[in-house]
């Protein structure tokens, strides 16, 4: 450590030098490999959706391509639950949900979010034919650590569940991250989310997988499972998507 | 010849002689979070491997200029932009690994063992030899990793990079997977008991007692 380097001018010249060096090759990274990020993340969203959807197995790797011919992307109006145009470019709802001019107030329900879209995307599934077989709506709410996102996958009558795809949640692995496990997600197929115009569904501790208005509840994991519950009961419900299922606005 | 020996030292040593984990007990922090799975743990491994060796290169091939007053602010800018690059690098290839992985990644910058090598030897060092050192104590850092990783896949999911080995009742088969093990800190347990271990194979690293 000899004297001369430690006169101030020296100092600050490599100080200088050094960030101007780290700072060229961090924002060509960052800039280099943009792109490829976000075809990462557009496939990522889509392979959700396609799971969702039931096309895995027809989509055989080929993600986007599945998804431009046999899902549409559509938006919704949740209080009158009708279709409106896309509100603007890059809309995203969970985005919107911040931004007062495109949100609304959630109250009386422990769903675990204060603010919610007023625009919903919602993701048309449809056959070869061009007919609609499923409707995938997104859906979120608190489970036990943290927010759980997930697709909820509906049958063209509006009212059977077939697909709830967490793909996005922090709870314990092995427990509440069980949301994710395969065979769990089973049980939801064929349940259905209406008696008589009510939201009916429930997340039950040993309920027999015969009830079709409940799917058995995951063991060790009670506030995950409630977590599930306020989720599906807030947005099948009338602040929610309700308004849209009731009007099967995609029939019309 | 005298050089390649040293080499090898540099390598090698910090594997079972010299672990960062286990002897120096640094970069424990990271351990703990990230073994859950064996595929996570191994490229993390590789992360830390990667930054460690080109810090302490880079730290290393600058070092004569660095004055002593700011090196420290010096070495984690270098070190903080190799992670960056790190962190967009799996972003951009391995998505999916990234997003478990989401701030571990990050907290490279904060490992202690970057910043120990980057402190301890690079600066004194010529490049090459840092650069080894670098490697070595990731070696070291990855040999930790993928012991507890794959302890805690096997027992606690029944599976080993996702290959199924003993078949979780869940899934019809026989074992009952260890809850204990999938949560972060049962890797104290395992760190501990591998502590031992290393030190009773090598007693000579039993510190004396005061």
């Amino acid at each position: 450590m000899s004297a001369k380097k430690e006169t101030l001018g020296k100092t600050v010249g490599v100080v200088v030098a050094v960030c101007l060096v780290c700072s060229i090759i961090v924002s060509s990274a960052a800039v280099g490999l943009r792109s490829l990020q976000q075809t990462n993340a557009a496939i990522d969203k889509q392979s959700n959706i396609i799971e969702a959807a039931g096309l895995t197995e027809k989509a055989a790797g080929d993600i986007a391509g599945t998804f431009d011919k046999y899902v549409e992307e559509r938006f919704v109006d949740l209080e009158s639950g009708e279709y409106v145009e896309k509100p603007e470019d890059g809309y995203d709802m969970y985005k919107a949900a911040k931004e007062p001019e495109y949100s609304v107030k959630v109250e009386g329900s422990n769903v675990g979010f204060q603010q919610r879209a007023s625009v919903a995307s919602v993701y048309l599934v449809k056959d070869d034919a061009g007919d609609i077989t499923r409707i995938i709506l997104p859906v979120h709410g608190s489970g036990l650590w943290d927010l759980m996102y997930g697709l909820l996958a509906i049958d063209s009558d509006g009212n059977t569940i077939r697909e709830l795809v967490y793909y996005q949640q922090k709870e314990t692995p092995g427990l509440g991250g069980e949301v994710q496990n395969p065979s769990w997600k089973a049980k939801w197929n064929g349940k259905k989310l209406y008696k008589d115009g009510d939201v009916a569904i429930q997340v039950k501790k040993g309920e027999n997988a015969n009830n079709e208005f409940a799917v058995d509840a995951l063991s060790g994991a009670t506030l995950t499972s409630n977590g599930v519950q306020n989720t599906l009961t807030y947005w099948v419900g009338k602040n929610g998507y309700g308004p849209y299922l009731k009007n099967q606005t995609w029939k019309s | 010849m005298a050089e390649v020996k040293e080499m090898k030292k540099v390598l090698f040593g910090p594997i079972l002689d010299n672990n960062p984990i286990a002897l120096q007990v640094l970069g424990v922090c990271s351990a703990l979070a990230i073994t859950t799975k064996l595929e996570t743990a191994l490229v993390m491994a590789l992360a830390l491997t990667t930054v460690t060796a080109f810090s302490s290169l880079f730290i290393s091939m600058i070092r004569t200029q660095i004055p002593s007053s700011v090196r420290i602010i010096i070495q984690m800018t270098i070190i903080a932009s190799l992670v960056i690059v790190v962190d967009q690098v799996l972003k951009a290839y391995s998505y999916e690994i990234s997003k478990q992985l989401s701030v571990f990644v990050g907290l490279i910058i904060t490992n202690c063992i970057v910043m120990g090598r980057a402190e301890a030897y690079a600066m004194k060092s010529p490049p090459f030899m840092s650069f080894l050192d670098g490697i070595g104590n990731g070696l070291g850092y990855s040999m930790v990793l993928i012991v507890i990783g794959t302890i805690k896949e096997l027992f606690g999911f029944g599976t080993i990079l996702g290959f199924e080995i003993l078949p979780l009742i869940q899934n019809g088969g026989w074992y009952q997977g260890n809850g204990l093990l999938i949560l972060p800190f049962s890797s104290f347990f395992l760190i501990g008991g591998l502590i031992w271990a290393i030190r009773t194979i090598r007693p000579e690293q039993v510190e004396p007692k005061e």
